[in-house]
């Protein structure tokens, strides 16, 4: 009786009754019950041919595991279960959905949003890992197209390794078409560049978990700010040396202490030392040691993903880790300022895909992937995060 | 005149002409022959984290595929220790056959904790070495190998300057073998970012005093060759074993979609130099430093040691430079001197602090004698106060006594005096008495 007063609540009459009728039809036999199988078939009956392949997929595996004793399901059971999947995972109410009569105009709403977010304006927060002389500072420069990066900024004396990984943080605000962007490069110098590096990613891990704490105890607190500051590593780029071999042990540790905390984007550097053979047998092997090492990178293939998400990540993941050459300095060429390198051999092109993915990455990671990065900080690893805290909390 | 038909007497004309000419023009020919039926050994050893291009650079150097392609040790399993290799190999060339050993170090700089990753490298350069001592020391000596290790290819990673790691193996290694440093994977550079590189690289092995191999100038009929090529240091090489057809010319290089990096373009890299310094010029030249400086710097330790002569030792480790040795000797007889200062100052300080003991006591015992002396002169005053007492009571006594009997005055003070002294001496006596 519950559930019945539940299912009322969430949804009309004539809804429930829909559902019911969809049952007894698929109920040929008139049992009161129906196969396991055929949930499938009845809620195509009823929703229209609107759901997509994996939602699909996990309908028909809930259905199996509600009808797992018997085999069969009734229709409280298929109740509960259609109104879970219509409130949860999906949105796609079909041939469910009210109709409406004429305009209403709620899909301003997009257009409202958009001139929030360009009064807030927008926050990213990326990390650079790698050792020293790898192309981290030029790569950023040449990712935001200006001296953003801690060695073009700082006047410290330039390339001096020091003792212990120190964490150093530059923050800019840069604008494109009314769009504005809070930018902070995180860089960590001394990172791989010690003779003992057994503990150089325990500065970086305390420095992520430092944020999350500082985001966790502004979202606790009583009085707290409208809009909480966001200085959470939202994307994390890890430079693999050259070396044509593989992955090295201190990489694969390294990646595996992060890789729970922080989105990790593994980037292999100075990519104009390998011919196009040598990069892709470079690759296959780098993808065998994280296959093998369950380092979760970006995008993760955990979460549960739809078509289109699907779609877009697969050339991400045929790519990866991407050979990306960098720098800020360009050469006129037929009247076209191209940025890249100019060698005594050639002139090697730094936005060309048929020399490098220096393109790829930017596109990944400026314009297609920025929010998902920030979401998937916020939704994954923050909640991950927040959810040990507070239990470490609750027992102590 | 001289008639031409007069031949000079008791001359016989011989076919060999003698022009002067003794023969010992050929002694050279004669080492060349030898060595050359003798054969030449040279071990070269490479040392570089992995992936820096070593294989390939070797498999360039003598064209031949010493080392194999596709061998790459799983990261999974780092090398717990970095392992010391060899491989020889025999080279023939316009009849001159060359032993060839090449040392490689698979796992330098690999592990995650790198501390002492140098240790095996020196002790298989000092166990050549102690071989080579032993052999020589043999009664039979017809057969010494000479497997000491030649010279040492130390490959940088391209980027901005050494790594601690760089430093901490060159320093530790520069006094027991000639190193070479060179720049591994230098495609990687632009002309710009190589000389900055190669400038950065230079200035920090000189701060750290770092020696690395020296090209002898005096050996060279110009100056500028042997400068030249101390110039190009560290070398920046780029190494390759496939053949490139390029505008009908076969080429080594390395083929990019921008372009083809050629091995043994001088402008495109320092392959040349390196091959030449290797090879062509300076061969035999490192083998000399090895065998001269090197060999007998461990060899004198290593006697020195037996001998237990630890001073010896000091002074022939600085073999190399004069100089130095006199800084050694100077600042040993600084020290010797600095330590007798010392001595010589305790000791005077220990016969102070006696003295100002001794002087203490001795300034107690006399305050308590003075004290003594002055409690008994107390006492005796007081005895003569109590003396004087009864004297004077004795006196109104023997005063009282005349007036009541009436004497005169006169007499009586007269007698009283006499009285008074013969009192006073009996007084006198009497105190004596008591002492």
């Amino acid at each position: 009786m519950d559930s019945n007063k539940a299912a009322t609540q969430l949804l009309t009459e004539s809804q429930i009754t829909a559902l019911e009728n969809a049952f007894k039809a698929g109920d040929v036999e008139d049992r009161g019950v129906v196969d396991a199988g055929q949930v499938q078939f009845i809620v195509q009956q009823v929703l229209g041919d609107v759901l997509t392949v994996s939602e699909v997929r996990t309908l028909v595996q809930k259905g199996e595991a509600v009808g797992a004793a018997t085999g069969v399901i009734n229709l409280q059971e298929f109740k509960d279960l259609l109104i879970d999947l219509l409130h949860t995972t999906t949105t796609r109410w079909g041939a469910l959905q009210t109709s409406l009569d004429g305009y209403v105009g709620f899909d301003t709403v997009l257009e409202q949003q958009r001139k929030k977010f360009l009064k807030k304006g927008f926050e990213f927060n990326l990390m650079v890992v790698g050792e020293s002389g790898l192309g981290k500072s030029t790569l950023v420069n040449t990712l935001f197209k200006s001296k953003v990066s801690r060695t073009s900024c700082t006047n410290e004396p330039p390339q001096k390794i020091p003792k212990t990984v120190e964490i150093n943080t530059v923050t800019h605000v840069i604008e494109e078409k009314n769009v504005r962007l809070r930018l902070s490069i995180t860089d960590t110098p001394g990172f791989g560049d010690q003779v003992n590096n057994e503990n150089c990613w325990l500065p970086i891990y305390d420095q992520i978990n430092k944020q999350f704490d500082k985001y966790l105890t502004e979202e606790r607190s009583v009085v707290r700010r409208k809009q909480i500051p966001d200085s959470r590593i939202h994307c994390c780029l890890y430079f693999i040396a050259p070396t044509g071999h593989g992955l090295k042990a201190l990489d694969i540790s390294c990646m595996k202490k992060l890789h729970d905390v922080v989105n990790i984007i593994p980037v292999i550097a100075k990519a104009d030392t390998m011919t196009i053979e040598e990069r892709d047998a470079f690759k296959d092997r780098i993808r065998e040691d994280i296959a093998e090492a369950e380092i979760k990178v970006y995008p993760s293939s955990l979460l549960p993903e739809d078509e289109d998400v699907l779609q877009a990540n697969a050339p991400i993941r045929k790519h990866l880790p991407l050979a990306v050459v960098g720098s800020d300095r360009a050469l006129t060429i037929n009247n076209k300022s191209i940025l890249g390198r100019q060698t005594k051999w050639g002139f090697v092109e730094v936005e060309n895909p048929n020399h490098c993915e220096f393109s790829f990455l930017r596109d990944m990671l400026l314009r297609t992937h920025m929010q998902d990065l920030k979401d998937t900080t916020h939704e994954e690893h923050y909640e991950n995060y927040r959810r040990q805290k507070l239990s470490e909390e609750g027992n102590p | 005149m001289v008639l031409r038909t007069e031949t000079p007497p008791a001359v016989t004309c011989v076919d060999k002409e003698l022009n002067g000419y003794v023969g010992f023009a050929n002694l050279p020919n004669q080492v060349f022959r030898k060595s050359v039926k003798r054969g030449f050994e040279f071990t070269l050893m490479v040392v570089g984290a992995t992936g820096l291009g070593k294989s390939t650079l070797i498999n360039s150097l003598f064209l031949s595929s010493i080392y194999e392609d596709g061998k790459y040790p799983a990261a999974g399993t780092p090398n717990k220790t970095v392992k010391v290799q060899n491989s020889t190999v025999y080279l023939v060339e316009g009849g001159v056959s060359l032993k060839l050993t090449l040392v490689d170090t698979p796992g330098f700089g690999d592990a995650i904790n790198n501390t002492k990753c140098w240790k095996p490298i020196l002790e298989y350069i000092d166990s050549k070495y102690e071989e080579y001592l032993n052999a020589e020391g043999h009664v039979n000596r017809s057969t010494v190998v000479d497997n000491r290790v030649h010279c040492c290819l130390y490959f940088i990673s391209p980027g901005h300057g050494l790594k601690p790691l760089d430093i901490e193996f060159m320093k530790q290694l520069h006094e027991k073998v000639n190193i070479v440093p060179v720049i591994g994977k230098a495609d990687t550079l632009t002309p710009e970012e190589c000389a900055e590189f190669k400038a950065n690289v230079m200035k920090e092995i000189e701060n750290n005093d770092i020696k690395i191999y020296q090209f002898p100038v005096d050996e060279f009929d110009e100056e500028e060759e042997a400068q030249d090529l101390q110039a190009q240091l560290p070398f920046a090489v780029v190494g390759s074993n496939t053949m490139l057809d390029i505008n009908g010319k076969k080429l080594r290089g390395r083929m990019y979609p921008w372009g083809i990096a050629e091995v043994e373009n001088p402008d495109h890299c320092d392959f040349i130099f390196l091959r030449n310094l290797l090879i062509r010029t300076h061969m035999q030249d490192l083998k000399d430093v090895t065998n001269n400086v090197l060999y007998e710097n461990f060899r004198c330790n290593k006697l020195a040691a037996v001998t237990s002569v630890s001073l010896d030792s000091k002074l022939a480790s600085s073999n190399r430079n004069p100089l130095a040795q006199f800084e050694i000797e100077k600042k040993e007889h600084q020290e010797r001197l600095k330590n007798m200062k010392a001595g010589m100052e305790k000791v005077m300080e220990e016969k102070v602090k006696e003295k100002m003991t001794k002087m203490e006591e001795q300034k107690n015992e006399l305050k308590l004698k003075h004290e003594q002396a002055l409690k008994h002169l107390e006492k005796m005053k007081k005895e003569i106060e109590a003396k004087r007492a009864e004297l004077r009571d004795a006196q109104k006594a023997f005063d009282e006594l005349q007036l009541a009997s009436g004497v005169t005055v006169n007499n009586s003070t007269s007698s009283l005096n006499s009285t008074k002294d013969k009192i006073s001496g009996k007084k006198t006596k009497s105190t004596k008495k008591l002492f």
